[in-house]
Parts: structure tokens; sequence; C-alpha cells
């Protein structure tokens, strides 16, 4: 069983969402969307500045079996990528919900945004999924 | 047995399950008025006997001019071993190379191959081939606007001294995909970039210069200066290069003072024959930090469990059966018999070889040059060096004087009035190794003829 967080937000595309004391949103994707991934090789993060629109694909996260796009939960501006993926990549694998940080987003105030999850609502459909 | 998989009944149950009346059907969406009714010239069918009287009588009309054009594919010496390894079964039939177990002679020879472009650009990473010169610098485009993240204009500057048709192969492919390519003129007197044709870009968001060298002049262009211009305005550079020239020239990965960011060219010259026009290769390499932005296979040297050597396939997250649309290409297959044969020709000259092929061709461009302007009514286009071709002044109409030549078993160059109106009478012509002195004299003394005859006339 992978871990999900009580404090975090999901989306039902696997990613996870911490909303960071200054107000941006950090994103990332999930413990179980990197399992089902198996070993990063390589992370491509959105720049700082760039627009993102929620349900936009924002990153890529490519493993040893798959590429996968990374879709932004929020409407916003990107205010960081984590730079540590482009040479560690495998930190998404080890620390999914700290260090393996894919961006941080400041979103647009009252913009449009995924639907999020609650921890138990994404726990659910995991189970769903088959985890 | 017959090869046709499916029986009229297996048809008619495919086309009932979708709900479609016939195969026809299948291609209403294609406008009638783009539709072929029949080919003209073309046969219906014609059997195994008739088939071979048809060829062996159209290959009694093959003549064997002596050719002085180039103008992007080259006639060099090849030798006899190459097409007789290429040719091979394990080669010549061998399908794409996706089953590492089956494939191992196959994924090493496109790994050499690899390893010997990357080497001859200076580049770090190349990957298994494309298409042909053209489409590499379409691909080479559509991956700069890819890689230049900072860019957002897409704007990608191309000078009129870059292959004509390669120029036209990249607005076609990469045209429509907002792509804007957009025309620096030469030097008029000099056939170059001409330095002062940048400034108007100054403070401009481009994404990429695209510099040929040599040019399709056959010109030097100062490509450390233009490098460097080009990277201080954090704009991406794509060189296209004649492979055999850079057993003379400096490689794009050494241009000014960190190369360039991705070197393209055809791969013909390196042992592919001209065949009236292709199928030739293209070649494309990069930096390593770039290297998930290039189309294209690539193959990687690994170990298997037990530690022992292997080829694979390597990076196919950014192909086409993998990342479907999002994809670096559409094209994420590479020219592989051609490669092949590259790969062949270059172990077979190694590295003096070429480099003896490319002064020899120099040297015979410099004497066709020097007996050609002799010739009342000739003169040189431009001042400056050149590599094994370059463009001379008729004081008449070319199309003429090339038809007579060829009548004569001359092909004396490529008429530029098409696509360098500006130029008036100028000729395009190269001479490679395979021209003698004999040649250049006979090719020299036949256009004397011609130019005196059509000034009495």
């Amino acid at each position: 069983m992978s871990k999900v967080p009580a404090d975090l937000k999901y989306t039902k595309t696997h990613e996870w969402l911490r909303t960071l004391p200054d107000g941006t949103i950090e994103v990332g994707i999930t413990d179980h969307a990197q399992h089902a991934l198996g070993d990063l090789v390589f992370v491509e993060v959105p720049e700082a500045g760039r627009a993102v629109k929620a349900g936009e694909p924002c990153a890529v996260v490519e493993s040893v079996k798959a590429a996968s796009d990374v879709y932004s939960p929020v409407t916003g501006e990107v205010t960081a990528g984590n730079p540590k993926l482009a040479s560690e990549p495998e930190v998404v694998n080890t620390d999914a919900y700290g260090g393996g940080w894919l961006m941080r987003v400041r979103p647009v105030a009252g913009g449009p945004a995924a639907e999020l999850l609650t921890a138990a609502e994404y726990e659910k459909l995991q189970h769903e999924e088959g985890d | 047995m017959a090869f046709i998989p499916h029986t009229p009944a297996d048809v008619e149950a495919m086309l009932a399950a979708i709900g479609v009346p016939s195969i026809e059907a299948l291609f209403d969406e294609i406008p009638a008025s783009l539709r072929v009714k029949s080919l003209a010239g073309i046969p219906d069918e014609l059997n195994e006997m008739e088939i071979g009287r048809l060829m062996s009588e159209r290959a009694r009309l093959d003549g064997r001019p002596l050719c002085f054009i180039g103008a992007g594919a080259y006639e060099h010496h090849i030798p006899a071993a190459v097409w007789a390894i290429t040719t091979r079964g394990e080669f010549y039939s061998a399908y794409t190379p996706y089953q590492a177990e089956a494939s191992q002679g196959t994924l090493q020879l496109i790994y050499e191959y690899q390893t010997m472009i990357a080497s001859l650009t200076g580049m770090q990473v190349s990957n298994a081939s494309v298409y042909d010169g053209a489409s590499a610098v379409a691909e080479a485009s559509l991956m700069a606007v890819r890689a230049n993240r900072k860019s957002k204009s897409q704007r990608i500057l191309v000078p009129t001294t870059v292959h004509p048709h390669y120029r036209k192969v990249a607005v076609a492919a990469a045209g429509n995909q907002g792509l804007r390519f957009e025309e620096i003129p030469y030097s008029p007197g000099e056939g170059v970039i001409a330095p002062t044709s940048l400034a108007r870009y100054e403070g401009e968001d481009i994404t990429a210069l695209v510099i040929q060298q040599p040019n399709f002049f056959g010109r030097l262009e100062d490509v450390d200066a233009l490098t460097d211009w080009a990277h201080a305005r954090g704009i991406m550079v794509i060189a296209v290069v004649n492979p055999t020239s850079l057993a003379l020239l400096k490689p794009p990965g050494s241009w000014g003072s960190k190369g360039v960011d991705i070197a393209v060219g055809d791969g013909q010259p390196l042992g592919v024959p001209m065949s009236s026009g292709g199928p030739y290769f293209g070649f494309m390499t990069t930096r390593m930090e770039y290297v998930r932005q290039m189309p294209g296979r690539i193959v990687g040297r690994t170990v298997d469990l037990n530690g022992r050597e292997g080829f694979t396939l390597t990076l196919q997250a950014r192909e086409q059966h993998i990342r479907r649309a999002k994809a670096t290409s559409n094209i994420c297959t590479n020219q592989g018999l051609l490669m092949t044969a590259a790969t062949i020709y270059m172990s077979l000259m190694g590295a003096e070889g070429l480099e003896r092929t490319a002064a020899a061709s120099h040297a015979r461009t410099r004497e066709l040059l020097t007996a050609l302007t002799r010739l009342k009514g000739v003169r040189p286009a431009f001042q400056g060096p050149v590599f094994h071709e370059s463009v001379v002044l008729l004081d008449r109409p070319v199309a003429p004087v090339l038809k007579s030549l060829a009548s004569r078993g001359i092909l004396g160059g490529l008429d530029l009035s098409e696509y360098y109106p500006e130029l008036g009478h100028a000729l395009l012509v190269c001479a490679t190794e395979t021209k003698t002195a004999a040649d250049i004299e006979k090719y020299a003394a036949a256009l004397g003829e011609v130019m005196q005859a059509a000034r009495a006339a």
C-alpha cells in the first residue's frame, strides 16, 4: 500500500498539491504514481514564469518503463521548477512528497482548478484502480 | 499461398463491423480534386518477362556523362567493398531493430555509425540518421524550438546561402507548426552571410540561426563569428555541413567559443551513389544536454545481466511509439541501409582516406575554376575561399550552354537563374576527386567551344 499523507490534496491523474505558507501551491506526483512508473530516469519541469492552465501538461516524468505527462492541477504562474531533478530524478521515487516536488505555482485567484480529492478519496481511487 | 491475408469475406466482415459500405468509402475525406484517377503512362500490370524487357530497354538509355554538378549531391568514388558488404542479407533485409536479442549486429553497426558521425562533427551525440539533409534541417528547427526554452518566438533565421531545397522543405515540414523561417540575404560580392544583415535582429527574440558550411555557393562562412553572435543573444545555432568537408574544415562542435547546438547534413557523400536524387540519408547530432529533444532513434551500449557488452535502442521515450502525439517527431525511423553503407564507407576510408578525398576534391575544384575563368565570357561570381564548389558567371544565359554541353556528354553544373535570379547568368560547378586533369581540360575546352559558337551565331 502506498503512502497517502492526510494533509495533502490529490487529483485523479495522480498529482498531489501542498499549499505553502506564501500561498503558492507545490505539485508533485503521488507515491502510487512513482511506484507504478518504476525507476525514473528523467524529469522535465517547467521554467519559472510559465503560465499553466488547470489540466494542461506541465511536466514530463520518464521511467525505464514509460514516459508520462504531469498535469497542472491549477491555473496560474510557475514560480519554480525543482532544479534538483535534472540530475537526480530518482528523488521522485525516494521522496515523492518531499524533495521530489516538481513545481510551485502561484494560482490565479478564483481561477479554474482540477477536481481535487482528499487523502481518503484518493486512497479510495487507488483501491478502485487495483493498487 | 496468397500474400493477401484477407479474403473478400474477411473484408466484408470488417467493413460491416465499422459500418462502411466499401474500402473506397474509407478515403471519402480526401477531396475528389486531389484524387488521382489513373496514372498516365503507367500500365496496369506487366508480368516479369515484360517488366524485365522494359527495364533493360530503359537501362540502355542510361549514359555516363562527365558530371560537374554538385549542389547537394556529390559524385565520389565508392570502394566496391561498400555495397558488396551493405547488400549482404544480414544488412539488406533486416527490419527495424526493436528486438535487441535478435539485432545485435545491426545495433552495433548503428552505434559505430553514431560514434563516427559524432566524431566527424565534433558533437557529443548523434542519432541513427534521418531521411535526408533537407528533412534534417526541418527536424533541427523543430528541435531548436523545443530546446531553446528561453525563446518564445519560434523564429528561425535562414540565410539564403542555405540550399534552396532545404529551405523549401523546412517551410513545408515545419511552417504549419508555427515556425517562422526568415531569410537573411548574402553579401553580393562575396556570397556569404553579410554580418551587417544580422544587426537588424539585435534585441529581438530569435529561436535559432541556421548556418550552412560550405554554403550552397561552395563558399566558407565566418562560422566562428556567426556562432558567437547568436549565442551571445540566446539564439541556438544549427549547422548544416557537408561530411566530406569536415575532414578539412573545423567541425561544428568547435565553431565559435562553445560550438553549435545542433549539426545536421546530408550523408550522401559518404558512400551513397547519386541515384537520380535519392534515396540519401540525413545525419543529426547535438549536445548531450539536448539529447531528449533530438528526434529519431539512438542506439546505446550497455551490459547484460552477466556483464557482457550489448547494444540496444535507448532514450525511446522521445519516440512516437511511446510518447504518441508528444513525440519529438512523427518520423522516428532511420535510413538504415544507406547509413549502413556510410558506416562501411567511413570505416574503409578512415580519417586519412576521407581527408585525402576532401583535399583532392578541393584541389580539383581549384583547377576547374582556373581553367573555366580563363575562358572568354566566364568570370568568378564571388571572391574568397571555397571547398569543392563555386559559382561562375557567364556572359550569356546558362541553360542553352548547358544543353550544348549535355549533347557532348558533359553535365556542366547547375543553372542558378531559377534560384538566384539576381546573380544573372550564374552557374554552380563542382569537381570531386573523381575528376582527372583530362576531364577538367575536356570540360573547359567544350565550354570554350560552346561559348564561341554561341557568340558567332
